[in-house]
């Protein structure tokens, strides 16, 4: 029976058992939380509990945190919600707040993928106050963003500050007051808890408009009957990643390993203060497709990139935005731990990966000398 | 053993509000079970097995949900529920084509979420028409024929109400669009799995779908968008691309193979279902109708849903009824809107007296009602209705045939 190892966690992570039983007890309880009847306030009671869950996880009022149907919606609301024309976003934010500000300016990032704080203050000093997105983690190479700093370039500027923190909570600790930022957007499923399902944090006083219509749910922030077990389960995977990941020296042995045997792979980030779970490794003069295609065949799930744009395969944006060269990036693949890592994940990526370098360079090898 | 018994527990009310919303079945949770658990993959992943085998259940559900409504598989995009849905036929449709045509029609009865995105649309330049309906709920065709415009870009009107039940005449509606050439959208959040729907017949080009009112999960819906002739949206959310472009984000894959699920059970089900609930229905009202004199069906009886009724009950005090009856779990109108003490506007948009709207009960009868809990419910409605019109000098008074509206109170 082959080994199964799935290190793929910032794509999404399998469900906690805590949460699905959590959410079962919601899904047979039933009822629509806007009902006033007793099957409706019970709803509702789950949902308010779920609610100081989230909102404790990521230190927000409860009445700060509006439920949505994940980190994309989150992304979208928060670039449209402020009425502020003037978008600043990251070079390496991800599609959903790229492709929901298409005429944002581009703030700029060095080669380890952290924004230019500099180029940030010169465009902070332009004409009308501005909504600057950056997140908190790249998902791609889990390099961390200094985003208290871009908040303290903002408040001079009188701008509002967007955090993607999508990749970042459950992995890190994360206080959304510490930060300072106006909103920020979570998503469920990549710390445990449910796909269709995340939060969008936004500060008592931040400016919001929602242009999504219909009865009044989230106090009129967000309409729609409310995802009431999503969102429990959402609670209970708050409640279990207060801590944060304690992955990072799995991810560093996946680091050292693979370096130990290719002395030439180059780790995209690693310079810089990055999430203890992600690496995003180029391993040189193979291509990432095949890597990953190899890695699967002997049950190790890793990824190429980003999952939603993996059907294609395009350059990673977030590595060329870095100045990384096309050479390279082909060959970058990302590695993401999680709750359930284990050790043997390690020795099966390894195991793998290592067999997979060897028959490479070998064939190198055979080739070079045929010629 | 009834399969109700798994959701009900003993100590609960007696659930008649299912256009509120349904318990989810037991059968559709156990469809969801693997892809909540060893199933886990991200359905957008392309590069391992995890990935394939959510994509796999993903599209399996999408095709369920398509025969459903007899539609293509390609044309059916999952969304988080029925209020995004029609939030993205709507709007998207409108923003698409608004170099051209500029104006819509809907009628005054539609759920709150197609009410408000038409609002929205006119803060921004649209015009909206706002269709009355007849007393009995229904559309009158010529008003609609004579409402469409060269400029009309959609019709949206709803295939059920969600107060009445009462249904829309949908092939007729589609076949005037299609004449007419505007796209034709109905919110089917009530109607889906419930009554036969084939958006070829009824020439229907959007529709939209909620998980939770078919025995599904919350969080999850779709919307029927037409491919021949296709019909395009500016999309609502951006980002991955997912869902051919009009809706991104990672698709919550237990969420859509519970709603495909739904889908398959409503279908195999539905006539034999129809049929107990219409006996029920049927119980309901004699039983009703019995022991209570002066209690109103709102909406037509005959084209409406059998999982619905609408009763007002003169000269009982609605918020006084409500309390009575804590062992019933029954609305006095739409969810969304039900902490509002305003009279529906639903009611009143068939002409019902404000006094009758106050006193109205919408109950809904669904795959999990028993007779035995019809039977509990006829008796409890009955002995309150007796009790609080007992202490009512208003049903007193008409009882010695004053007619109420002719009274002049003094001011005080």
């Amino acid at each position: 029976m082959p080994a199964f190892a799935y290190l793929d966690h910032n794509a999404t992570s399998p469900m906690r058992p805590a949460v699905l039983d959590a959410m079962i007890e919601a899904l047979r309880a039933g009822g629509n939380p806007s009902s006033v009847h007793r099957t409706g306030r019970t709803a509702r009671a789950r949902l308010d509990a779920a609610r100081r869950q989230v909102a404790a996880l990521v230190g927000a009022l409860p009445s700060e945190v509006i439920f949505t149907s994940g980190g994309t919606e989150g992304n979208n609301i928060a670039t449209a919600c402020t009425a502020r024309n003037r978008l600043l976003v990251s070079a390496v934010e991800h599609e959903s707040v790229l492709k929901a500000a298409p005429r944002a300016e581009i703030i700029p990032v060095d080669r380890n993928g952290v924004v230019d704080l500099a180029a940030l203050e010169r465009m902070l000093a332009g004409s009308e106050p501005a909504l600057v997105s950056v997140m908190l983690a790249n998902n791609e190479t889990g390099v961390i963003q200094p985003v208290d700093e871009v908040v303290r370039l903002a408040r001079t500027a009188d701008a509002l500050v967007h955090c993607d923190a999508v990749q970042a909570v459950g992995k890190v600790p994360v206080d959304v007051h510490g930060l300072g930022v106006d909103y920020l957007s979570l998503s469920a499923h990549k710390l445990g808890g449910p796909s269709g399902v995340g939060a969008l944090v936004v500060r008592a006083g931040a400016p919001f408009a929602s242009d999504r219509k219909g009865g009044g749910q989230e106090l009129s922030r967000r309409a729609g009957t409310e995802n009431v077990a999503g969102i429990v389960g959402f609670g209970a995977a708050a409640e279990l990643s207060h801590g944060g990941l304690g992955t990072a020296s799995l991810r560093d042995r996946v680091e050292v390993e693979l370096r130990s045997f290719a002395p030439g792979a180059r780790i995209h980030g690693d310079a810089v203060p990055r999430l203890p779970n992600t690496t995003c490794i180029s391993m040189p003069g193979v291509k990432a497709e095949t890597q990953v295609m190899a890695l699967d065949l002997a049950g190790v799930c890793v990824s190429a990139g980003a999952a939603c744009s993996s059907g294609k395969v395009t350059r990673s944006a977030v590595l060329s935005a870095m100045g990384v060269e096309p050479a390279e990036s082909e060959t970058a693949i990302r590695i993401s731990c999680g709750w359930n890592t284990a050790s043997e994940d390690i020795d099966c990526l390894i195991a793998a990966w290592k067999g997979l370098y060897i028959r490479v360079a070998h064939s190198d090898l055979s080739r070079a000398r045929a010629a | 053993m009834n399969a109700f018994s798994q959701i009900r527990r003993n100590d609960q009310p007696i659930y008649l509000d299912y256009q509120a919303t349904t318990p989810m079945d037991p059968r559709v949770l156990e469809a969801m079970m693997p892809y909540f658990t060893y199933k886990f993959g991200n359905p957008h992943s392309r590069s391992h097995s995890y990935g394939w085998e959510a994509e796999e259940g993903v599209e399996k559900a999408r095709g369920q949900l398509a025969k459903l409504i007899g539609a293509d598989e390609k044309e059916v995009i999952f969304t988080s529920g029925a209020t995004e849905s029609n939030n993205l036929a709507i709007r998207g449709v409108a923003e698409f084509y608004k170099d051209r045509k500029n104006h819509i029609v809907t009628t005054v009865t539609e759920h709150k979420c197609v009410l408000d995105t038409c609002r929205h649309l006119e803060q921004n330049g649209f015009e909206v028409t706002y269709l009355p309906v007849q007393k009995n709920g229904l559309v009158d065709l010529h008003v609609l024929r004579e409402a469409i415009t060269d400029k009309t870009v959609v019709v949206s009107i709803m295939a059920v109400n969600n107060e009445i039940g009462v249904i829309q005449p949908l092939a007729e509606i589609g076949k005037i669009c299609r004449e007419k050439k505007v796209f034709f959208h109905t919110d089917a959040a009530q109607a889906a799995g419930k009554i036969p729907l084939d958006v070829e017949a009824m020439k229907i080009d959007l529709l939209s779908i909620s998980g939770h009112k078919i025995y599904g999960p919350k969080g999850i819906g779709a919307l029927y968008v037409r491919r021949k002739p296709r019909v395009r949206l500016v999309p609502l959310i951006v980002g991955g691309g997912q869902e051919r472009g009009f809706r991104s984000g990672t698709l919550p894959t237990p969420l859509c193979v519970g709603l495909g699920e739904a889908a398959e059970i409503c279908m195999k089900e539905m006539d034999g279902e129809a049929k107990r609930l219409k006996k029920l229905q049927d119980r309901m009202l004699k039983g009703l109708h019995a022991k209570l004199p002066e209690i109103y069906v709102n909406g037509d009886l005959e084209q409406r849903i059998p999982g619905n009724l609408n009763i007002s009950f003169a000269h009982v005090e609605g918020e006084s009824l409500m309390m009575g009856i804590k062992g019933l779990s029954v609305s006095s109108g739409s969810a969304c809107t039900s902490a509002s003490l305003e009279p529906s506007y639903v009611l009143r948009a068939l002409g019902v007296e404000e006094e009758m709207a106050h006193t109205s009960l919408r109950i809904g009868l669904g795959r999990f009602t028993t007779e035995q809990e019809v039977d509990t419910a006829v008796a409890d409605l009955v002995h309150q209705v007796t009790k609080l019109r007992e202490m009512s000098p208003l049903w007193e008074m008409s009882q010695e045939g004053i007619d109420i509206k002719s009274i002049e109170w003094a001011a005080h």
